[in-house]
């Protein structure tokens, strides 16, 4: 745990604990101006729009105590836990273990996920939530090339989502194409919107690359909110068309595909092929950026990502760099937007807001900014912890932002592990020490 | 997250009728300057901050929002006690709410950045996202999601300009935004001009091993930074209050964006160009919601962000910044 580092122990026992209890009496005095008007009053309009007031000083006590409590709980266990610099020993066995593990992981991972249908059939919601776990996989994955390979940290992911969803929305209920035809569609207008936003933001560097892809997500958000003929504005698009199988409805109908086979309908059979629709794009988006990974477009993006100084030193064109992986990882947001659309069957804008982007990108730091194991794992803990929460609905997101802060704390490379660059020169800086006199290489 | 509109809008309790002519625009001219003090205020956090740390205080627009809730509670306490000189309250609501949104900022630098700072580049970031989410949410557990409408505090004003049943109105709260404005910037560049902490922040400015070298104490000048800026937003929180007459959990986050295009516009790290950029955004959004359409102020506004940063990288008066490897 890289807590911040410990102070010198104190002398005595005694000491320590009147120095834990001063420091615990400053935080829970601090909270108690923090809270004492965001917590101990609480206003509301009233009935005839004058605002009224009451207090809530048993809840400011309690919060009060409860960081009073909380800050000797943790000035107590960074005692007990020790000093940071603790090297762990693991036996060569255990190690080999867990590397084949880690190997078998993927796999195994991938078998599970292909028979949760199977194994799952008659539970609604647990195929529903897979196709949301799922949806935000790729999504994770179609991010992860912009923001793990290429390390450009998008904060407006959510638009190029919000383009492939209105795109094969509008599509279909205005011109009735199917959902096959307009997937590749959403697709190539959602790269299209990614290289539209490449182009002014290649000169940018962190920081303001975030903020101002932020504005770009924003900005599309507001003109769907505000285009109100074309999009429905906050209404939303409804009643857009199901996904067929290559043209056969998911109906109860006489051409439907349970008549077709012969077998008996049954709703579930949508959710399945949903469910393996999005798995079957999800991997695309997998395949797809290992096979580019191997390229030299995808070793130009590692580079990019490592230093872009020395990448134009070298001669790699930084800005068709750039924009392939804005365009890619748009494209895969496209395929995600247009499936979401044609699951939900209805959109408006609400479903694409900031937070969205900022759980997709908390999804790729959390899997390790590139390793496409590990956002998939991430999707899997976040949006599962998501559900978890689901009864303290509105303290969901708060507990999502303390997620975020003490992840970063704590492991700000990821909880499941970090991609390094797929080449590398192994002895960059290791000179042996007899080849060099004073012995500093 | 909700999108209930309860952005800096331009239809607050200000004189909108129509109008056309020199008289409209004279009339624009005035909201734009009152709506730029207000982001300016906000925007010297993030360029604060942005200079001395090199980061985006992504939750600065949440402080601005919690700067102005605590100014509404306070206002209410004071009203219910009896207190009825205006002036007073304002003064004791200003104090108040600049005390307790400092301490909000001083505790969101040390619980969510100071354990950060030699970590990798988009850590802070990140972290101040997941602040900015604690922070509204907070306020709306604690406050709840409706918006809070506030009875005018401030009344009257006087007619500049009057010709053809159009009238061009400066009121009084328009001229107590404007003057608390221009006192707190002079407080303010004087305490950076002036003082030993101003020296300090300076000296981490530019090299902030230098600084701790020569007896600088850096985290605490760091949290300085942080807590002045906290200071300045929760003035802008309060002149908002006063100025629109309402405010709600979720109005940090079009605020923050906007300030902090203000702080680009005006060159970020440099203060002056803050409050520049901050009364260009204000001018921009208001005329843009005058002449064109009040439905696109914000495209309009986040659009600028984008072409200035592609023509101006450095703002209107930043320093190039030199890319070292």
């Amino acid at each position: 745990m890289s807590a911040p580092a410990p102070e010198p122990a104190a002398a005595s026992s005694g000491l320590n604990a009147a120095y834990i209890f001063k420091k615990s009496l400053i935080s829970a005095l601090v909270a108690l101006v923090l809270f004492s008007l965001m917590i101990g009053i609480r206003t509301e309009a009233g009935p005839t729009g004058q605002l009224v007031y009451w207090t809530r000083f048993g809840d400011l006590a309690l919060m009060v105590a409860g960081v009073f409590g909380g800050s000797i709980l943790i000035e107590l266990l960074r005692r007990w836990w020790g000093p940071v610099t603790v090297t762990r020993v693991v036996p060569a066995s255990v190690q080999t273990g867990l590397a084949l593990a880690r190997r078998a992981i993927a796999p195994l991972l991938l078998i599970f996920t292909v028979l949760v249908p199977v194994i799952f059939y008659d539970q609604r919601y647990i195929l529903d939530l897979g196709i949301l776990v799922l949806t935000y996989v790729m999504l994770g994955w179609g991010l992860n090339v912009v923001v793990g390979l290429a390390g450009l940290l998008d904060l407006g992911y959510v638009a190029f989502y919000a383009v492939g969803a209105y795109s094969y929305a509008l599509l279909a209920t205005n011109f009735g194409l199917s959902f096959w035809i307009c997937l590749p569609l959403a697709g190539i207008l959602a790269a299209l919107w990614g290289v539209m936003l490449g182009f002014p933001v290649l000169r940018l560097r962190g920081d303001y690359l975030a903020i101002v892809t932020l504005a770009f997500g924003e900005i599309i958000r507001l003109v769907i909110i505000n285009w109100q003929s074309l999009t429905g504005g906050p209404n939303g698009v409804s009643g857009i068309p199901r996904p067929t199988l290559f043209g056969i409805p998911l109906t109860p109908g006489d051409n439907g595909l349970a008549a077709k086979l012969g077998i008996e309908f049954s709703p579930t059979h949508r959710i399945v092929f949903l469910f393996y629709l999005i798995l079957g794009l999800a991997l695309l988006t997998n395949w797809v950026t290992i096979r580019l990974r191997r390229l030299p477009i995808g070793r130009a993006w590692e580079a990019l990502r490592e230093d872009e100084v020395a990448c134009r030193a070298l001669g790699i064109n930084t800005t068709t760099t750039k924009l392939t992986a804005f365009a890619t990882g748009a494209m895969f947001g496209g395929f995600a937007g247009a499936f979401f659309a044609t699951r939900q069957g209805f959109i408006s804008p609400e479903s694409f807001t900031f937070q969205e982007s900022a759980l997709v990108l908390a999804i790729v730091v959390l899997g390790g900014m590139g390793s496409q194991l590990g956002v998939a794992l991430a999707a899997l803990t976040m949006i599962g912890g998501f559900e978890l929460f689901r009864g303290l609905d509105q303290y969901r997101m708060l507990v999502f932002g303390f997620a975020m802060v003490l992840l970063m704390i704590w492991r700000p490379r990821g909880l499941i592990g970090h991609r390094a660059p797929t080449v590398f020169l192994k002895h960059s800086h290791a000179i042996s020490s007899d080849l060099v006199k004073e012995g500093h290489g | 997250m909700p999108t209930r509109g309860s952005d800096l809008r331009g239809n607050g309790r200000v004189n909108f009728s129509s109008g056309s002519g020199m008289d409209y625009f004279a009339q624009q001219l005035i909201n734009g300057i009152v709506l730029g003090s207000i982001y300016g205020l906000i925007a010297i956090g993030y360029t604060m901050v942005y200079g001395i740390v090199g980061m985006i205080n992504f939750a600065h627009g949440d402080i601005f929002m919690i700067g102005g809730f605590i100014a509404l509670i306070a206002f209410l306490i004071l009203v219910s006690v009896g207190l009825t000189t205006v002036p007073v309250i304002l003064l004791i609501v200003l104090l108040v709410s600049m005390a307790i949104t400092a301490l909000y900022g001083w505790t969101v630098e040390r619980i969510a950045y100071r354990p950060l700072r030699h970590s990798f580049r988009l850590a802070p970031m990140l972290s101040a996202i997941g602040m900015s989410f604690v922070l509204s949410n907070y306020s709306q557990i604690t406050q709840g999601a409706r918006v809070k409408p506030v009875p005018p505090i401030i009344t009257g004003g006087y007619t500049l300009l009057e010709k053809n049943g159009f009238v061009v109105r400066l009121s009084n709260v328009q001229i107590i935004v404007v003057i608390t404005t221009i006192v707190l910037l002079a407080i303010f560049t004087w305490l950076v001009a002036r003082t030993r902490l101003g020296r300090d922040m300076r000296a981490c400015e530019q090299d902030q091993t230098m600084a701790a070298l020569l007896g600088v104490d850096v985290d605490r000048t760091i949290s300085m930074t942080f807590v002045i800026g906290a200071a300045l937003a929760a003035v802008a929180g309060m002149m908002y209050l006063l100025y629109y007459g309402l405010v709600d959990f979720f109005m940090g986050f079009v605020a923050g964006i906007k300030a902090f295009t203000a702080a680009v516009l005006g060159g970020i790290g440099s203060l002056p160009g803050a409050m520049l950029g901050g009364l260009a955004i204000g001018l921009i959004e208001t005329l843009w919601s005058a002449y064109f359409s009040v439905e696109y102020k914000d495209v309009a506004a986040f659009s600028i962000l984008i072409v200035v940063l592609i023509f101006l990288p450095t703002g209107l008066l930043g320093r190039p910044e030199v890319e070292k490897v």
